[in-house]
């Protein structure tokens, strides 16, 4: 466990820097973590974000495939958004845990 | 940890050889938890593996129900192989296995090669067991990029951080 600061705020983080309470989030915050993952955020991530975000804090397990079904983006779209691992990288900036699903 | 920092895993090339349910998934997952994680995926299907990705075939796969010691009765009872013989009983558990994996949410198997492949997996099929099993290109999904041979499997293999797997 360790702190960070993202937009002015202290937050904290887990060793592989996935916040630890979805609360501290901002969107202020999820641009800096994007931008260390080399992704500046548009609308289209913030829809996609917002949706994990909303599916996540209900309890709901996210899968790359719920995602893709989601209408909000498709996979192959998801993909393109967030490359190279989606699903972690989406997590991460949308502020929830590291996912733990297998598919 | 340091050792999975200075040589990570940068593609994984998985061949699958067989049609049953159990070693088509163990594939597909590992196929497509390495896309899921930024690595390169190639799956090679040869054989009796081939009917994972041939149209007429993939909806229809099958697990074992005659010589699966593994293979248990809902309460955990072995499975007696007598009755995996009846007609309709590998049908009838197959058809369990798949409700269960729908449950978890594993997709079906043409699903599952659309997901790899959006991630930018590439699927494969084997001349050799095309050739062998008298199939076409416009017999496979349409997510089979190519029909290759051995040796071009192995030229798709090579770079630093490869693994081979074979399912």
């Amino acid at each position: 466990m360790a702190e960070k600061v993202y937009a002015g705020k202290t937050v904290s983080v887990t060793d592989d820097g996935y916040l630890t309470d979805p609360n501290q989030w901002t969107k202020e915050i999820a641009i800096e973590i994007a931008r260390e993952e080399g992704i500046e955020l548009t609308d289209k991530h913030f829809a996609v974000i917002d949706f994990i975000r909303e599916k996540t804090l209900k309890g709901e397990a996210l899968t790359i495939r719920t995602i893709g079904k989601s209408g909000v983006v498709d996979t192959k779209g998801f993909y393109e958004l967030f490359p190279g691992a989606p699903l972690k990288k989406a997590s991460r900036i949308a502020g929830i845990a590291k996912p733990s699903s297998c598919v | 940890m340091a050792n999975a920092l200075e040589h990570p895993i940068k593609k994984v090339m998985i061949i699958c050889a067989k049609a049953n349910i159990e070693d088509v998934y163990a594939a597909l997952v590992m196929a497509n938890g390495a896309v899921m994680e930024g690595i390169e995926a190639k799956v090679f299907f040869t054989f009796f593996g081939l009917d994972a990705i041939t149209k007429n075939q993939m909806k229809k796969l099958h697990t074992a129900t005659v010589g699966n010691p593994g293979l248990r009765m809902p309460g955990g009872l072995p499975f007696p192989t007598i009755l995996g013989m009846l007609p309709g009983v590998e049908a009838g558990v197959s058809a369990m296995m798949k409700s269960q994996m729908e449950k978890l949410g594993i997709p079906p198997v043409d699903e599952f090669l659309e997901l790899i492949t959006a991630g930018g997996g590439e699927i494969y099929a084997c001349k050799l067991a095309v050739e062998m099993f008298g199939l076409k290109k416009e017999d496979f999904s349409e997510h089979v990029k190519d029909i290759i041979t051995i040796g071009q499997f192995y030229e798709l293999a090579a770079g630093e951080g490869t693994q081979i797997i074979f399912v």
